[in-house]
């Protein structure tokens, strides 16, 4: 087994190994720039790094008045709020652990992390949240105080548990006037192998497990990245994705305290867009469905403009798609294209930066997925330094990187600075380094089980490494699996082939010790009914929609596509897709069947539809099956509906 | 802390109206009370609507004593109502189409606006910084209301209960002491009927917004009245909380029609 290793790790910024250090020196050195904007009353209002570590420290000291402690673990759930950024790192200077849960998780998803944790404090964005607490209060004792951040409609809430956040803040700021000494103390106390922050995985195969990162980890990840892509105390970045999320917590979070950059809260999360264009960020990252839902936008779009500009498009687009991509990465390109790509520049692609807010762009990365090629492509195209990269909770998301010059559509890029790689003999990727977890909280075996002999964290992906130096993603090893007849079934690359199409949202394959492969199929809603209203073919609601025999028609196409695909593939040849059918229910988060990063959970999938899929192995052409759903208000209710099954 | 619910705002006394030989309605009183929801109900055709027109000077009764604010009130039209504090919204949107959800609520605060179109005309110095202050407090309730995602987009452009919520935010740009809504659910689904219901019991509890509402959904009036009048063909037929009203058998036989 070779070990393949990155480049020699960038020195990390000499005495500032932990994140509320980073904070107290920016507050010192560039303390009246912008370190937060929050865009509130349509006006950006901006908090300074000195605005920052104040507040930071004011929450702090309000915590320790609430007897928060060294070691004690604080929730922290809501939109990307500036005051809740600012209580991560207030929880910080206590040496406290801050937990970020997902927004839309629901009451049960919750009180099962706070029980986990022991949560003792939670800071929350809104009234929603303080609803779900309040109705997980009996299973979860620990809990001792909810702090809300907006008082929005909590002016009736009369249990004894809540206080809001400018409560704890005036608190803090009175305790912090009288004993200022209290805090400094404090925040020297912290080691940098102090656990900085604890993420949950998203459990695609069983519970959550509390990841536990130091602040040297997360210091180390966020500084190798910033030296890999140059970036500076310049770059502004939008923080839209979930706090939750390890990205989010690396870009606007890690990675914004080393360089000192700034970060911008959307205003709520359906002006996204627009904020995203006023704001105009350096660098971006994003997951490869919102590059696929812009992709759709300019798409439904330009089919509405009229027909000069449609042709202008059409014909510089295919003119982009000769030569964009060469000409960002700075590779010989013939004049003529030149100048049709400079005209372009100035009719379309410049325009269609600038309406997706992408005009200042240096660097955007994508993952969490595999990305569509014509997507990757059409971004790279119109120039759009758009890379990927590869990595995971336990890593700091941090693992591979793909330099400037060497993008490739099916490779993540090289091991990051300082990042150590090897493949195991079952083709599991395993890598090394300072960004590797400290521990799953309170799980000794499984910390245990998750590190080989070496050293060597056991990612549980399934890849290998090309001759160009880049890995190269298969499959989650534990999901490949093979067909009765021998053949290689890697059931996420037939799904991600299957989603690339705009019409498919999701899909989940089966095939491990069958006969062959079968798929389930979600619709985009979005997608597909716009295409039927231009048939003029008249539905009610997704089930309906998704019942008609021309979507199936449309859906087959699809499948057939991917199955020539297929064929071309040595290792896939004998996985072609036999049967499928579209479900009459989205795949939803709530229901248990995604994760809140939206993967699919197969196994539960697989069980909850057991009819369907017997029908999928059967020569049925239809199936009567009846779904429990849960509705946004927590009531569940039945679906019942016959589902056609097709042949492909 | 508990809502508190004030003294009397509004005293109707014996009110009477009609057009040449219909009565609209015959000898009301009822009163609304500093701080509550106050809904009227009752059948098509029962004079709810000419009891708000009563209210903000659309029409005038040719019976009976209207006490707002402890103050009697003579003949007044609707611009100088508003004047006073009264606001309201339509059964019928009446909103400007072709503007956008923003100026459509900037037209709220006109009456506030103290400067006259010359200076406006001039933009700077003293309109300017008028402007600014009109404009945050509308931003304000556009946050209050959850739609800064539709600000600039023309109010023609959007879905029927996202309209009916931009009406409620100009209403409450005039700062209202009184908030009349004119069914102001009508025609939503049930996702839009209780995120109207949450907005309307927010906006009273948060600013202390007196409402009176006509609404036909029986479940909501139920849900967010403090005290309901129930009318029929013109006459008032019960007045009380919502559960005493509920079983009223007079209330029951003319509004519900069911069998007791």
């Amino acid at each position: 087994m070779t070990i393949v290793r990155g480049e020699a790790a960038p020195p990390l910024p000499a005495g500032l190994d932990t994140f509320p250090r980073l904070l107290r020196h920016h507050a010192a050195v560039r303390g009246a720039k912008a370190a937060i904007r929050e865009k509130e009353y349509g006006i950006w209002q901006t908090y300074t790094w000195a605005d920052y570590y104040r507040t930071a420290r004011a929450i702090a000291c309000g915590l320790a008045e609430l007897g928060f402690k060294r070691g004690d673990r604080l929730a922290i759930i809501g939109d990307n709020r500036p005051r809740l950024y600012m209580s991560i790192a207030a929880c910080q200077m206590l040496g406290g652990i801050p937990v970020m849960l997902y927004q839309d998780a629901i009451a049960e998803e919750i009180a099962f992390v706070l029980q986990d944790a022991e949560i003792k404090v939670a800071i929350v964005e809104d009234q929603e949240q303080v609803d779900k607490l309040l109705e997980t209060l009996a299973s979860t004792p620990s809990l001792e105080k909810i702090v809300y951040d907006d008082p929005r409609g909590m002016l009736h809430y009369d249990q004894p548990q809540l206080m809001g956040l400018d409560e704890l803040v005036a608190a803090g700021e009175i305790h912090d006037r009288n004993q200022p000494d209290f805090l400094n103390k404090e925040i020297e106390k912290g080691s940098t192998d102090d656990v900085s922050v604890m993420l949950y995985t998203s459990g695609t195969t069983g519970k959550p497990k509390g990841v536990c990162q130091t602040h040297r980890a997360f210091i180390f990840a966020a500084n190798g990245g910033i030296h890999f892509d140059r970036l500076t105390d310049r770059e502004e970045i939008l923080s839209y994705l979930p706090m939750a999320w390890v990205g989010d917590h690396l870009f606007s979070y890690a990675q914004s305290l080393v360089a000192g950059f700034a970060i911008n809260c959307p205003e709520s999360s359906d002006t996204v867009m627009t904020d995203l264009r006023e704001i105009g960020p350096t660098y971006y990252f994003a997951p490869p469905r919102i590059f696929e839902g812009l992709l759709t936008q300019v798409m439904i779009r330009m089919e509405d403009a009229s027909a000069i500009k449609r042709k202008l498009f059409d014909y510089f687009m295919a003119v982009a798609r000769r030569c964009g991509a060469e000409i960002l990465e700075k590779r010989p390109v013939s004049l003529k294209d030149r100048l049709l790509y400079a005209l372009g520049e100035v009719l379309i692609y410049g325009p269609l930066r600038n309406v997706l807010g992408m005009s200042r762009i240096r660097v955007a990365y994508t993952a969490g997925a595999a990305i569509g090629p014509d997507l990757f492509k059409f971004f790279r195209s119109i120039g759009i330094n758009l890379k990927q990269l590869y990595g995971q909770t336990e890593t700091c998301a941090y693992v591979c990187l793909q330099p400037d010059s060497e993008i490739k559509l099916d490779a993540v890029g090289r091991p990051a600075p300082g990042v150590e790689i090897k493949i195991a003999e079952n083709g599991e990727i395993r890598v090394r380094g300072p960004m590797t977890l400290q521990s799953y909280y309170r799980r000794p075996d499984a910390t245990a089980e998750a590190f080989d002999e070496e050293g060597f964290f056991m990612t549980g992906d399934a890849g290998y490494i090309g001759e160009d130096g880049q890995l190269r993603i298969i499959d989650r090893a534990k999901d490949v699996g093979k067909l009765n007849d021998g053949t290689l079934f890697a059931p996420n690359y037939i799904e991600n082939k299957l989603k690339f199409f705009p019409q498919i949202k999701e899909a989940v394959a089966f095939g491990n010790e069958r006969d062959y492969v079968a798929a389930f199929i979600n619709i985009d809603l979005d997608a597909v009914g716009n295409w039927a209203e231009r048939r003029g073919l008249a539905y009610s609601g997704y089930t309906d929609l998704a019942q008609k025999a021309e979507v199936y028609a449309l859906i087959a196409e699809c499948v057939a596509k991917v199955n020539a695909d297929l064929e071309t593939d040595p290792m896939m040849k004998g996985a072609r897709i036999r049967r499928f059918l579209i479900l009459h229910k989205e795949l939803d988060a709530d229901d248990g069947e995604l994760t809140r990063t939206r993967k699919v959970r197969r196994r539960f999938i697989a069980e909850k539809y057991a009819p369907l899929v017997t029908a999928l192995y059967s020569d049925v052409t239809e199936q009567y099956i009846e779904t429990e759903v849960k509705f946004e208000d927590g009531r569940s209710g039945k679906i019942a509906a016959t589902v056609r099954i097709a042949d492909a | 802390m508990a809502r508190t619910i004030g003294d009397v705002i509004l005293d109707l006394q014996n009110i009477s109206l009609s057009f040449g030989g219909v009565k609209a309605l015959t000898n009301i009183s009822f009163n609304v009370r500093q701080g509550e929801i106050r809904s009227i109900i009752g059948p098509n055709g029962a004079g709810k609507s000419s009891m708000l027109n009563v209210i903000n000077g659309v029409y005038h009764p040719q019976e009976g004593r209207i006490i707002f604010m402890g103050k009697e009130r003579r003949k007044m039209n609707p611009h100088e109502a508003a004047a006073q504090g009264i606001a309201r919204t339509f059964q019928n949107i009446a909103l400007f189409k072709g503007m956008t959800v923003l100026d459509n609520i900037m037209t709220g605060r006109n009456l506030m606006m103290k400067r006259n179109f010359l200076w406006n005309a001039l933009y700077w110095g003293p309109a300017q910084r008028d402007e600014i202050a009109h404009r945050k407090r509308v931003e304000e309730i556009i946050d209050f209301l959850e739609i800064q995602h539709i600000r600039k987009v023309p109010v023609g452009r959007l879905p029927y209960g996202l309209q009916k919520r931009v009406e409620l935010a100009r209403a409450l740009a005039a700062e209202p002491k009184l908030l009349l809504l004119d069914e102001p659910m009508a025609g939503m689904n049930v996702e839009e009927k209780q995120d109207m219901c949450r907005f309307i019991l927010d906006v009273n509890e948060q600013w202390g917004t007196t409402i009176v509402l006509i609404e036909h959904d029986m479940g909501v009036v139920m849900d967010i009245s403090d005290r309901v009048v129930v009318l029929d063909y013109g006459r008032k037929i019960g007045d009380g909380l919502p559960n005493e009203v509920k079983n009223d058998p007079e209330v029951i036989k003319a509004y519900l029609g069911a069998v007791y």
